[in-house]
């Protein structure tokens, strides 16, 4: 016991006594766990958007060597997107846009909302807080089947709108509505974003508020000035969070339309796994999806571990 | 944290006026935020809280009232979820992977964010980098690699449970390695050097007096993961084989998806009891929580959205 100790005492700084061995052997688990089962999978995407289909079954033939890889698959996601019968390009496109304006209304919803609640909520924060963040821990499948109910052709939306006279007719929300698919990405991802901008509002420091009014600036300048530069790069953060995940969306739209008409790039992936001899595509979209999304993924992982050091310090 | 002490110390130790004048200010301001709240709350809620109510309709509609009851819980003897075989699958199926995937994601989650955290190096900040590039992969993405891993490579692994089990474990290893790691950030080393000074091994250092003092953050990512789980929709959805392997999220969407099916109150009591499921595990694990931080609740009162929202 005492032999521990002294050895301990002798050798310097912290993490240097135990052996050397421990912790890595702690982080086995998970990183075997995250390499075969999280970095895997994105080389058998790989080979299978590399390689080959079975002219018999239609199944999906991966070539694992590297230098094998074809790039069939690649030239014919290519045609589809940008070639003669692109029928690809207007999925891209209605990704882009819905993604575009639904995150953007989620930013506008959110951010007042969580203004709200870590500034001016007063004595009822935590209770604005639960009820704010409530949905959050509602399941996503339903709240879509919620807005389903309310929606249909004899749904409450319907009735409202005609009992206060602005349709005459039941309007058909559940097929083919742009509008509906961006307000079912709205109203599913607006909680992430709420909870992102509260975690950053709330860490303003109080007191440069309270400077800025002491100094005499009123309350939209002490709002243009001092507040909304200060969660300026939580409202990114806060945009990423819903841009990226919409942009791989498909049950949203699913749910609340079902119909080619508004196919998202998610929808024709989410397909192309259940449609013979598509599978090669599919495995090309998702690694465009990738090529585009790595950088602000690892934007945000650099920007919200600097945070967490930062708190820390 | 500070702040909100100063903010709220100021008016006892008396204003000045401009402070007093700010002071006024504040208390009117927010009636337009306040209804924009309000209008918010009532936008989001008042959905789920409808189709709560629904899933209690004796009759066979989703919009028109006709009376409570239990009948899509138990009553009807074909379409209720104690009665139809899928419905009722999905809820065992749903609590299968939460636990199973819980039971194993929590512990590997754990120990990862230990090891990385002493284990300073290059690689430990490697792995700890994808670790949260797991974390902020898009799930379409993931779930697309490892249904063309199981299907091509692994195909010894069929689609199924034990399909979804060993991908949501990968999925929800980074809820509990991040939590844990920003405990260990701000516990530091001090306390397990005590403990070693004092003779314990370094495992027995571990053990006795590190592990405590992380609980709380284990168990708020016991409570993530769970709840994470019965949310999960695309990677179980993905990776399904057939109806027995198919939890409530991915019964909810393909009866769903397929317009008005005979029996829609019925879908909504499984979402109902699934919404309860969730509730229940963050009301309890809310409880439990604060009841594990007492000792600094200051912190607690920060620590525990972060927690218990994942950010």
């Amino acid at each position: 016991m005492t032999r521990t100790a002294e050895a301990g005492r002798r050798q310097a700084g912290p993490g240097t006594r135990q052996p050397r061995w421990l912790w890595p052997t702690l982080a086995v688990p998970g990183a075997g766990w995250l390499t075969v089962l999280f970095l895997l999978p994105f080389y058998v995407v790989l080979a299978v958007a590399g390689g080959t289909v079975n002219p018999l079954f239609l199944n999906a033939v991966p070539i694992w060597n590297p230098l094998d890889w074809q790039s069939g698959y690649v030239r014919q996601v290519f045609s589809d997107l940008f070639g003669a019968s692109a029928f690809l390009g207007p999925s891209v496109l209605r990704t882009l846009l819905y993604d575009a304006l639904a995150s953007t209304a989620c930013l506008l919803i959110a951010y007042p909302v969580a203004y709200f609640v870590a500034r001016q909520a007063g004595r009822r924060k935590g209770l604005y807080l639960v009820a704010v963040v409530a949905p959050f821990w509602v399941s996503y499948m339903m709240r879509m089947l919620a807005w389903q109910n309310l929606l249909q052709g004899n749904g409450l939306v319907n009735h409202a709108l005609t009992v206060a006279h602005l349709i005459t007719q039941p309007v058909n929300w559940l097929s083919g509505m742009p509008v509906t698919v961006i307000l079912g990405l709205v109203y599913g991802y607006v909680p992430y974003v709420i909870v992102v901008l509260y975690a950053g509002l709330d860490r303003i420091d109080g007191s440069l508020l309270e400077a800025a009014r002491d100094l005499g600036l009123g309350r939209t300048r002490t709002f243009l000035h001092v507040t909304l530069p200060l969660s300026r790069q939580v409202i990114y953060a806060g945009a990423l969070i819903t841009a990226l995940p919409m942009a791989g969306d498909f049950y949203t739209n699913t749910m609340l339309s079902g119909v080619p008409t508004t196919n998202m790039i998610g929808n024709v992936i989410s397909s192309s796994l259940s449609t013979p001899g598509q599978g090669g595509e599919g495995a090309v979209l998702v690694l465009f999806l990738l090529i585009v999304m790595l950088a602000p993924m690892i934007w945000y992982v650099r920007s919200t571990s600097r945070a967490e050091s930062g708190d820390v310090l | 944290m500070t702040a909100g002490t100063v903010t709220r110390a100021a008016p006892e130790a008396g204003l000045s006026r401009a402070g007093r004048l700010s002071q006024i200010r504040r208390v009117r301001r927010p009636s337009v935020l306040r209804g924009f709240v309000w209008l918010y709350l009532l936008w989001s809620l008042a959905p789920v809280a409808l189709a709560i109510l629904f899933s209690f309709n004796s009759g066979s509609s989703v919009t028109e009232w006709q009376g409570f009851s239990l009948r899509w819980y138990v009553g009807d003897p074909y379409y209720s979820v104690l009665h139809d075989p899928a419905l009722h699958a999905a809820v065992i199926q749903t609590l299968r992977l939460a636990v199973l995937t819980t039971a194993a994601a929590v512990p590997i989650g754990v120990l990862f964010a230990i090891g990385v955290h002493r284990w300073r190096s290059r690689q430990a900040s490697a792995w700890t980098f994808l670790m949260l590039l797991a974390f902020v992969m898009p799930e379409l993405i993931f779930g697309v690699g490892i249904f063309l891993l199981f299907t091509n490579l692994l195909t010894i692994v069929r689609l199924g449970t034990t399909a979804q089990f060993l991908a949501l474990v990968a999925w929800n290893i980074s809820w509990p390695a991040i939590i844990v790691r920003a405990r260990l950030q701000s516990i530091g080393d001090e306390y397990e050097e005590a403990a070693r000074d004092l003779g314990a091994s370094s495992v027995g250092a571990i053990r006795r007096v590190l592990l405590p003092m992380l609980f709380p953050a284990v168990f708020a990512s016991v409570v993530l993961v769970f709840a994470g789980v019965i949310d999960d929709f695309v990677i179980v959805d993905l990776l399904s084989s057939n109806a027995q392997s198919q939890p409530m999220s991915v019964i909810i969407y393909t009866l769903g998806a397929h317009g008005g099916s005979a029996a829609a109150p019925a879908l909504n009591a499984l979402a109902t009891v699934m919404f309860i499921m969730s509730i229940v595990t963050v009301a309890a694990g809310w409880a439990v929580y604060r009841l594990l931080t007492r000792g600094e609740r200051h912190r607690a009162e920060g620590l525990s959205l972060s927690a218990f929202t994942g950010v």
